[in-house]
C-alpha cells in the first residue's frame, strides 16, 4: 500500500508545482492525447526528452517517479510482448506458429511502452505537485460547463473531495485490521489462490462493516453542518490565475497541436 | 512473564513522507505479574510501544527481552519476533471493529483455531469465556453484527483471551464507553488479571484509570519513557505529570488544591475519595 | 426577562427495530424542557437513555413522531441547520467524524460554505475564528492528524464561525483526555460569559454536568428530574456526585462533622481550609 506513489502529494515550491492546477489538468490531458497519438518512432523522442524535462522542472528526484512505474511493470510487459509477437507486418525475423516477430510488431511494442510508460510517468507528475482537494476542485472547475447539459457534476465533485477524504483514514482502519487478525495468527496473503482470497475475509469484512458505519456518521456530520444536495454554496478555496499559467498551457497547446500535424 | 526494553528506537515511514510516530530510546521494564500502565500525551508513542513488542513494527535500535527469549534490532531475526507474539495477546482500540465471522463462537475460536487447538476444545472454552466476560451464552450462535457495540466488544475480548496469552496488552480498552461501561470493563480486566496472574499493560488516556487499577506506571512524552515507577510514586508529583502534558487523577488534584490553600502537605498520596478523606482526619484539618 | 431559546414539547420517537437486534433501541416519549437564552444547561443520562435520539432529533436530522420543537419561538423544520440567521450547531461524540475538511481551515470554512454565506464574510469569520482559539499555526494542518483537544476546539471554532444561537455538544467532550476537558469546559464557560451563547451538553459525565446552570436527567427515553446540580445531587443520593460533594459525603460517613447540605467542590475546600479545627492547629503548633 505504501509503494502507491499516485495519489500521493509531495510539497515542492517549483515553477510546476505553482501552476494553477486547473491549467495543469489541462495541459496535463492535452499532452497525454499528444503521447497517446504518436505513431513515429521518431517522434517519440520529442516526447522522451519533454518528459524528462517536466520531472526535472518538478524539483523531485527522477528515480521517485521510476518508482511510481514500477508497479505496473509486468502488466507493460505482458502488453508489449502481445504486441511483439501478435502484430505482424514489414520483415519478418522469427515466425513459429502464431508468433510472430517483425519490424512492425517490433514498432508497435515500442509505442505501446512509450505511451504507457509517458502517461505514467506525466500523471504521477501531476499527482505529486498538486494538493488532492485541489486537482479535484480543478476537476471540477473544468468540467463545470457540462452542469449546463444536466450532468451530476456538483455530486460528482463532491464524491471526489469526499473519497479523498475518506481515504487516509480507509488506509488506517485496514492497516488496523489486517494487525489485529494476524496478531489472532491469521495467515493473510499466504497460500494457493483460494487461500489466499479466503484469507482476506477477516480483514474485508470487517473493513466493509466499519465503512458502512463510517458512512453514516458522516452523513450525519454532513447534514449537521448543514449540507444538502443540489443547495447553492460558496466556495472558500480559491485559484488565482496569473500570467505563467497561460503560458504555459498556451505552449503545450501548441505543442500537442505541431505533434498532431506533423 | 518479565519484558524488557533497552533502548529500543523504532519509526515508519509512509511513501516518501516520514510519519510522525517515532520510538525513541526507551527503556522500559514490565514486571511479570504485574499490571501496568502506560501513560502520556496523544502521539507521545504508547501505542507504538505496543507495536514493537508484538512485532508489528520492527525496532531499528535496541533489544527487547521477552521471558527469555531475545529480539535484537542489530540482529534481527523476524522468526524471534514471532515467537514472541504467540505469547502475547492485543486488544486493540476499538476492537469490536475487528469482528468478521458468521456467528459469535466463531469468531472466538478464530485465534485459538489458528494456534492449533482443536474445533471442540475450543468451543468449549469460548462458552466458559463467554460466561466470564459477561455474555449471554446464547448469543454464541448469534451473528456479532447484531450485537450492541458493548458486547461486541467483549466477544473481540474473549476472542484474545481464548488464545491463552502469556502478556496481556490492551490500548484504551475502555474507550468510548459511558462511565459503567468502563467500570464493567476494567473489572474485567481486572478480575482475569488477579485470576490467572497474568501479566498486564493497559494503555490509557484517563489517569483516573490507570491510577485505579495499575500496580506500576510507565509516563512517555515525544516517544520515549520519562519516567517508570510505583503508582503512588509516579503521582506524587503533578508539577512534573504537567510538565509531560499529563493531569493528574481528579482526586490528586483536588488533594493538590487542598494542600496549597491550606499550606499543608497531606501524609500521603491519595488517589481515592477514601484515601483523601482519612488523609485530612489524619492531619487534623477535620 | 430571557426568553427561552428552545423549547421542547411533548417530543416522542420511535426506532424501527430490526428483528434480530440484540441491542438496546432509543425510544424517546414525552420529553419537554427549555432552555433559557445564555444558560449553560446539561442532559444526564446513560448509554441508551435516548439523549442522543433527541440529539438528533433537535439536530433536524430526526423527524420527530409526535410533539414540537421551537426555536426561538418558531418550528424547528427539516432545513433549519441551514439557516444562516439563527442556526444551532452541533459538535458530535467523535472528533474523527464531524471533520470534514482536509485542513483546519477547510473545515471551518464548510459549515459557511452550506450556507452559501459570501466569500469576503466567510475569510473574515474564519480568520476571526481561528485568531480567537489560537488555531492559527494549525490551519493548514490535517485535522485528523491533531491531537484530540485540538480537533473538538477546531471543531468548536467551526460551529462558532456560524454565529449560532444555540451549541449543542453532543458528548463532545467524552473523548478527551482530563486536561483538554477542564480547559474545553473554561473556555466554554468563557463563552457563556462573554457572549451571552446558549449551550446544552449532552452527557453522562457527572463532572461536566456539574458545570452548568441546570441539569436534566433522563432514563429509558424520558426525563425524570430536573434542576441545579445542587438540587439533583441533593436528592438523587444513588447518583454519583462530583468530586466535592463525593468528599464531603464520605467525610460525613466517617462520622465527621460535616455541613449537611450539598456542596460544590470550591466551598468544600474553602470549608476545609477554614474550619476551626485548622486555625486551632496553627495556633498551637
Amino acid at each position: 500500500m505504501n509503494k502507491l506513489l499516485l495519489g500521493r502529494y509531495i510539497p515542492g515550491t517549483s515553477w510546476i508545482h505553482d501552476i494553477d492546477p486547473r491549467a495543469k489538468l489541462a495541459s496535463g490531458v492535452s499532452l497525454i492525447v499528444a503521447i497517446l497519438s504518436v505513431g513515429h518512432v521518431y517522434t517519440t523522442a520529442v516526447l522522451w526528452i519533454m518528459t524528462y524535462l517536466i520531472m526535472r522542472l518538478t524539483g523531485i528526484r527522477v528515480r521517485t517517479y521510476i518508482r511510481g512505474v514500477k508497479p505496473l511493470i509486468w502488466i507493460i510487459v505482458f502488453t508489449v510482448v502481445l504486441q511483439i509477437f501478435f502484430t505482424a507486418g514489414g520483415t519478418i525475423y522469427w515466425a513459429w506458429g502464431p508468433l510472430t516477430v517483425s519490424q512492425f510488431g517490433l514498432q508497435q511494442g515500442y509505442l505501446v511502452f512509450t505511451r504507457f510508460v509517458l502517461v505514467i510517468l506525466l500523471s504521477t507528475v501531476i499527482t505529486l505537485t498538486t494538493r488532492p482537494t485541489d486537482l479535484s476542485d480543478a476537476l471540477y472547475d473544468l468540467l463545470r460547463p457540462l452542469r449546463l447539459l444536466r450532468l451530476p457534476i456538483d455530486e460528482f465533485a463532491f464524491m471526489l473531495s469526499i473519497s479523498l477524504r475518506l481515504i487516509p483514514d480507509l488506509l488506517d482502519e485496514a492497516q488496523r485490521i489486517l494487525d489485529a487478525q494476524r496478531l489472532r495468527g491469521a495467515d493473510i496473503g499466504e497460500g494457493s489462490l483460494l487461500r489466499q482470497m479466503r484469507s482476506l475475509i477477516p480483514v474485508v469484512l470487517p473493513l466493509f462493516q466499519s465503512s458502512l458505519n463510517r458512512a453514516d456518521r458522516l452523513a450525519y456530520a454532513l447534514e449537521v453542518r448543514g449540507f444538502r444536495q443540489g443547495i447553492r454554496r460558496s466556495r472558500f478555496r480559491r485559484f488565482r490565475w496569473q500570467w505563467k499559467d497561460t503560458i504555459t498551457l498556451s505552449l503545450v497547446v501548441l505543442f500537442t497541436l505541431g505533434l498532431l500535424l506533423w | 512473564m518479565h519484558i524488557t526494553l533497552e533502548d529500543v528506537a523504532a519509526d515508519y515511514k509512509l511513501g516518501p513522507i516520514r510519519h510522525a510516530d517515532v520510538l525513541v530510546h526507551v527503556q522500559a521494564v514490565f514486571r511479570d505479574k504485574a499490571l501496568t500502565a502506560v501513560i502520556g500525551h496523544t502521539g507521545s508513542g504508547k501505542t507504538s510501544l505496543l507495536k514493537v513488542l508484538t512485532g508489528l513494527i520492527t525496532p531499528t535500535q535496541g533489544r527487547i527481552r521477552v521471558g527469555d527469549i531475545m529480539v535484537d534490532a542489530q540482529d534481527y531475526s523476524a522468526s524471534h519476533h514471532k515467537a514472541i507474539r504467540k505469547k502475547m495477546g492485543l486488544v486493540f482500540q476499538y476492537p469490536e471493529t475487528q469482528l468478521f465471522a458468521e456467528t459469535v463462537e466463531k469468531d472466538i475460536i478464530f485465534g485459538p483455531m489458528n494456534l492449533g487447538v482443536p474445533e471442540q476444545e475450543a468451543k468449549e472454552q469460548a462458552r466458559e469465556l463467554a460466561i466470564k466476560v459477561g455474555l449471554d451464552p446464547k448469543l454464541l450462535a448469534a451473528s456479532p453484527f447484531s450485537l450492541s457495540n458493548g458486547q461486541r466488544r467483549r466477544v473481540a475480548i474473549a476472542g484474545i483471551l481464548a488464545m491463552k496469552p502469556d502478556i496481556l496488552m490492551l490500548d484504551e480498552p475502555a474507550a468510548g464507553l459511558d462511565p459503567a461501561g468502563r467500570k464493567d470493563i476494567l473489572s474485567l480486566i481486572m478480575n482475569w488479571h488477579r485470576e490467572h496472574q497474568l501479566t498486564t499493560i493497559l494503555v490509557t488516556q484517563d489517569i483516573d484509570e490507570a491510577a485505579c487499577y495499575a500496580d506500576e506506571m510507565i509516563v512517555m512524552s515525544e516517544g520515549t519513557v520519562v519516567m517508570q515507577a510505583d503508582t503512588r510514586e509516579v503521582l506524587s508529583d503533578p508539577e512534573l505529570l504537567r510538565a509531560y502534558n499529563l493531569e493528574s487523577p481528579r482526586v490528586r488534584v483536588l488533594q493538590e488544591k487542598i494542600e496549597y490553600r491550606a499550606g499543608i502537605k497531606l501524609p500521603r498520596v491519595c488517589i481515592t475519595i477514601e484515601e483523601l478523606a482519612s488523609a485530612l482526619i489524619e492531619a487534623g484539618l477535620v | 426577562m430571557a426568553e427561552p431559546v428552545l423549547e421542547v414539547k411533548g417530543l416522542s420517537f420511535r426506532y424501527i427495530q430490526h428483528h434480530d437486534q440484540q441491542g438496546d433501541s432509543e425510544a424517546i416519549s414525552n420529553v419537554s424542557l427549555r432552555i433559557l437564552r445564555g444558560e449553560w444547561v446539561a442532559l444526564l443520562g446513560r448509554n441508551g437513555s435516548g439523549k442522543s435520539t433527541l440529539a438528533k432529533l433537535l439536530a433536524g436530522i430526526l423527524s420527530p413522531h409526535g410533539g414540537e420543537i421551537l426555536l426561538h419561538g418558531e418550528p424547528l423544520d427539516m432545513d433549519h441547520s441551514r439557516r444562516s440567521d439563527l442556526p444551532i450547531g452541533i459538535i458530535t461524540h467523535h472528533p474523527d467524524d464531524h471533520m470534514i475538511g482536509t485542513t483546519v481551515q477547510d473545515d471551518i470554512a464548510f459549515g459557511l460554505e452550506n450556507r452559501n454565506i459570501p466569500y469576503d464574510e466567510m475569510k473574515h469569520r474564519v480568520e476571526e475564528v481561528l485568531e480567537r482559539f489560537k488555531l492559527s499555526p494549525y490551519r493548514h494542518h490535517d485535522p485528523s492528524r491533531l491531537s484530540s483537544g485540538l480537533k473538538q476546539l477546531a471543531a468548536i471554532a467551526g460551529v462558532l464561525a456560524l454565529k449560532p444561537s444555540l451549541i449543542i455538544l453532543d458528548e463532545a467532550l467524552t473523548m478527551l483526555d482530563t486536561r483538554s476537558k477542564l480547559e474545553m469546559i473554561d473556555t466554554l464557560r468563557q463563552l457563556q460569559v462573554s457572549e451571552a451563547i446558549t449551550i446544552l451538553s449532552i452527557t453522562h459525565d457527572m463532572n461536566e454536568a456539574a458545570a452548568a446552570d441546570r441539569l436534566f436527567i433522563m432514563e429509558s427515553g424520558t426525563i425524570t428530574a430536573s434542576g441545579t446540580p445542587d438540587a439533583i445531587f441533593k436528592l438523587y443520593q444513588e447518583l454519583e456526585p462530583p468530586l466535592g460533594e463525593s468528599l464531603r459525603r464520605c467525610l460525613l460517613h466517617k462520622g465527621r462533622k460535616v455541613p449537611s447540605k450539598y456542596m460544590t467542590e470550591e466551598e468544600v475546600v474553602d470549608w476545609l481550609c477554614t474550619s476551626p479545627s485548622k486555625t486551632l492547629r496553627q495556633i498551637t503548633s
